[in-house]
C-alpha cells in the first residue's frame, strides 16, 4: 500500500509529472488507432476512478480532494481526458473512414431533421439532467465559507481561484509581468489568432486527425498539458510556501526545499570567467538580452529557412512570423522549466533594478 | 391564426375540454398555431416563438448528435440563465460593504430553511467556466474556427475571458480569507504589467522630472481595486463589475455570438 502511494508521489514530482504528460501526448498522436480503442477509453475512466477510490482511504488525499472548491477540478480531471480520448477516437474513426474512401461521418448525417422536435427535445432532456446533476451536488456539498477576511493574517499557501493556478504556477519559473501580464494576454491574442493563422482548409466541419495533424497536436499540448495539467498541478500538488507535495504526503509548513538557482549572469561572469559581475547592467546581461532577442527574432527566420520551410511557403511572412511568435512564447515555458530542473537556471536576464526578469 | 376544431359530438370530456380551451381568445393570443405536430406547424413554432427562433427550422443530423457538439455550447448558455437566476436571488440578501458582506453570506446559511442558491450559484459558475473550455476544446477538434466561422471564434474567446473574470469577480464577494487573498494573488499581477504597473519594467522611465507618474495609487492594480489593497473599495467595485457590467456585456456577445452561428451558415459541417 505504503510502496504504491510512494510510487504515485514520485510521479507526480513537476519533473516527472510534466515530462510524463509529454510523453503521453507523442504517445497519443503518434499510437492514435491503438488509442482510439474503446478498450483504451475504458481503461483510462477505469484507472482514474480506482485511482480516486484508492485514494480516499488516505487521510491527507481526502483532505485536499474534499476542499468544496477542489471538487470541480476532479471533475475537470475525468472531462479533459474523457474528451481528449473521445475527440481523438472520433478523428480516427473519420480517417479510417477516408482512408477507405468513405465519406466522414458528418457527412453521411448531413441530411436535414427538424427542429422540433430533434433538437428541442434534446436541448430540453440536457436542461433537466444538467438541474438534476446541479441541485444534488448543490444539496450535497456546501459551499465553503472560511473565516472572515483578514488583511494581517495571510494564508499558507494563498492561492487563486482554481482556474488561474495554471498561470500562478508559470510564477515558479517567470516573474509576474510576464506569468501574470504578458503570457496570459499573449494566450489571449494567440487563441484569437489562431483562424487567422492557419489557413489549411480542410477538416472543417468534421472530427479528423490526418488532415490536421500539427494543429491539433498544438493545441492538445497547449490546453491539456499547459493549461489543464499545470492546474491540476497547481491545486493538487502545491502546499505551503507553494512547495511540491505528492497526493499522498502531508502539507507540511516546516517542508525545506533547497533553492540553489543560479542567473544566468553569474553563470558567465563569477562560474566562467571567474570575475566578479561588471557594475553595467547591460554588459551584465548583455548575453542574456542578445539570447533573448534572438529567440524571438533570429529564431523564427532560421526555422523559416530550415525546419519549416514548407510552413513558410505555405503561410506567408506575416502568418508564419505571427505564427512562429506565438508558439515560441507557449514553448518558452517548457523551455524555462527544463532550464531550471536541469541546470538551476533562474532568469535568462535578470535586472531586478528594472522590475526586468525573464 | 389556429383554425377551428369542428368538436365531435362523441368526442370525451377531457378532448373536448382541451378542445374549448386552445380555442378561448386567451389561449390564441399566445399561441398562434395548433401544436407542432404537422411540418407546417413545425416551422410557425420556430417563427413565432421569441424563445425559439435562435433555432433553424431545420438542421442537418449530425447537428443534434452529442457525439457531435457535446452539448457544451448548450450546457454554457443554460449555466448563464441559472446564475442569472440564482445570482438575482443573492441580491435580494448580500449588501456589498466591508460591515455586512460576510455576515449576509453566513446569513444565507443560518437563516434561509433549505437554501441552496449559494451553492447552485457557486456549482453553477465552476461548472460554466468548464463547460466554456470543453466547448472551446470541441470547436477546436471539428476545426469549427475556420472560415467563414473566423470572427464567431473571436467572440468565443471574448466571452471566455469574461466567463473567467465574472467568476473571478464573484470570488471575493464572501469576503471571506479564502476570498480575499485568492483575489490578492491574482490582482498582485497587475501590479508587474509592463508601463502601467508601479513594479512592472519600463514604469520608472514614465517620469516628469523627478515625479513618478506610475505609482502604487495610480497604477494598473489600483484601477482594478480602487485602493492599493483589497479593500472596501475592490469589494464595491468587483461587485458592481459582477452583477452589471460583465453581465451586461457577455450577454450582449452571447446574442452577437448566437445571431453569427446561424449567419455563418448555422452549425458547423462538412463543406
Amino acid at each position: 500500500m505504503e510502496a504504491i502511494k510512494g510510487l504515485f508521489n514520485l510521479v507526480a514530482d513537476p519533473r516527472l509529472f510534466f515530462l510524463l504528460s509529454v510523453v503521453a501526448l507523442v504517445l497519443i498522436v503518434w499510437k492514435r488507432e491503438a488509442f482510439a480503442k474503446l478498450s483504451v477509453g475504458y481503461g483510462l475512466m477505469g484507472f482514474l476512478t480506482a485511482f480516486f477510490l484508492f485514494g480516499l482511504f488516505d487521510e491527507n488525499f481526502v483532505l485536499i480532494i474534499a476542499k468544496p472548491d477542489n471538487v470541480p477540478i476532479v471533475a475537470l480531471i475525468f472531462l479533459v481526458v474523457f474528451f481528449t480520448w473521445y475527440s481523438m477516437r472520433e478523428a480516427v474513426l473519420n480517417d479510417q473512414r477516408v482512408a477507405a474512401g468513405e465519406d466522414v461521418i458528418e457527412k453521411q448525417e448531413s441530411d436535414r431533421v427538424w427542429v422540433w422536435p430533434d433538437l428541442v427535445y434534446t436541448e430540453l432532456i440536457a436542461l433537466v439532467l444538467c438541474s438534476a446533476v446541479l441541485v444534488v451536488w448543490s444539496i450535497a456539498l456546501e459551499a465553503p465559507i472560511e473565516q472572515p477576511a483578514n488583511p494581517a493574517n495571510t494564508p499558507n499557501p494563498s492561492k487563486a481561484p482554481w482556474y488561474f493556478l495554471g498561470l500562478q504556477e508559470m510564477l515558479v519559473y517567470f516573474d509576474p509581468w510576464l506569468a501574470g501580464v504578458v503570457l496570459p494576454s499573449l494566450i489571449i491574442v494567440g487563441l484569437m489568432a489562431i483562424p487567422y493563422i492557419d489557413t489549411n482548409p480542410k477538416g472543417n466541419g468534421y472530427y479528423t486527425f490526418n488532415e490536421r495533424k500539427a494543429e491539433i497536436t498544438i493545441f492538445l499540448f497547449g490546453f491539456v498539458i499547459l493549461w489543464s495539467s499545470l492546474i491540476v498541478l497547481g491545486t493538487f500538488l502545491r502546499g505551503p510556501n507553494w512547495n511540491f507535495f505528492g497526493p499522498f504526503e502531508y502539507w507540511d509548513v516546516h517542508k525545506l526545499e533547497a533553492l540553489n538557482n543560479v542567473q544566468l549572469s553569474e553563470y558567465l561572469w563569477v562560474r566562467g570567467a571567474g570575475t566578479a559581475l561588471p557594475d553595467n547592467i547591460l554588459v551584465r546581461e548583455g548575453v542574456g538580452i542578445l539570447l533573448s532577442l534572438a529567440y524571438v527574432t533570429v529564431l523564427p527566420v532560421l526555422l523559416a529557412k530550415t525546419v519549416l520551410k514548407r510552413y513558410y511557403e505555405k503561410m506567408g511572412p506575416t502568418r508564419f512570423y505571427v505564427g512562429a511568435f506565438l508558439f515560441l512564447m507557449m514553448l518558452s515555458l517548457p523551455i524555462k522549466m527544463f532550464s531550471r530542473w536541469l541546470v538551476n537556471l533562474k532568469y535568462v536576464v535578470s535586472i531586478p533594478e528594472w522590475f526586468f526578469n525573464i | 391564426m389556429a383554425k377551428a376544431k369542428s368538436i365531435q359530438p362523441q368526442a370525451g370530456a377531457l378532448e373536448r375540454a382541451w378542445n374549448w380551451l386552445t380555442e378561448t381568445q386567451i389561449w390564441t393570443s399566445v399561441f398562434r398555431h395548433d401544436a407542432p405536430l404537422n411540418d407546417r406547424n413545425r416551422v410557425l413554432v420556430m417563427l413565432s416563438n421569441v424563445f425559439l427562433h435562435l433555432h433553424p427550422v431545420r438542421l442537418k443530423k449530425h447537428g443534434v448528435r452529442l457525439r457531435y457538439t457535446w452539448c457544451m455550447g448548450g450546457l454554457s448558455f443554460f449555466l448563464f440563465l441559472v446564475l442569472t437566476f440564482t445570482g438575482v436571488l443573492l441580491m435580494f440578501y448580500y449588501r456589498p460593504t466591508l460591515e455586512y458582506a460576510y455576515s449576509d453570506i453566513v446569513g444565507l446559511r443560518e437563516h434561509v430553511p433549505l437554501g441552496i442558491m449559494r451553492e447552485m450559484h457557486r456549482w453553477g459558475a465552476h461548472a460554466m467556466v468548464i463547460t466554456v473550455w470543453l466547448h472551446m476544446f470541441r470547436v477546436f477538434m471539428t476545426g469549427s474556427y475556420k472560415p467563414p466561422r473566423e470572427f464567431n471564434w473571436n467572440v468565443g474567446v471574448i466571452m471566455l475571458v469574461l466567463t473567467l473574470l465574472l467568476s473571478f469577480t464573484g470570488y471575493l464577494l464572501p469576503w471571506d480569507q479564502l476570498a480575499i487573498w485568492a483575489i490578492t494573488v491574482g490582482s498582485n499581477m497587475a501590479r508587474a504589467t509592463p508601463f502601467l504597473g508601479y513594479e512592472g519594467p519600463g514604469a520608472s522611465l514614465l517620469a516628469i522630472g523627478d515625479v513618478q507618474l506610475i505609482h502604487a495609487a495610480d497604477d494598473a492594480r489600483f484601477a482594478l481595486l480602487g485602493g492599493t489593497f483589497v479593500g472596501e473599495g475592490a469589494l464595491l467595485r468587483f461587485y458592481v463589475l459582477h452583477c452589471v457590467a460583465l453581465p451586461l456585456v457577455i450577454g450582449f456577445l452571447m446574442a452577437v455570438h448566437f445571431w453569427r452561428v446561424r449567419k455563418d451558415g448555422g452549425i458547423s459541417g462538412p463543406l
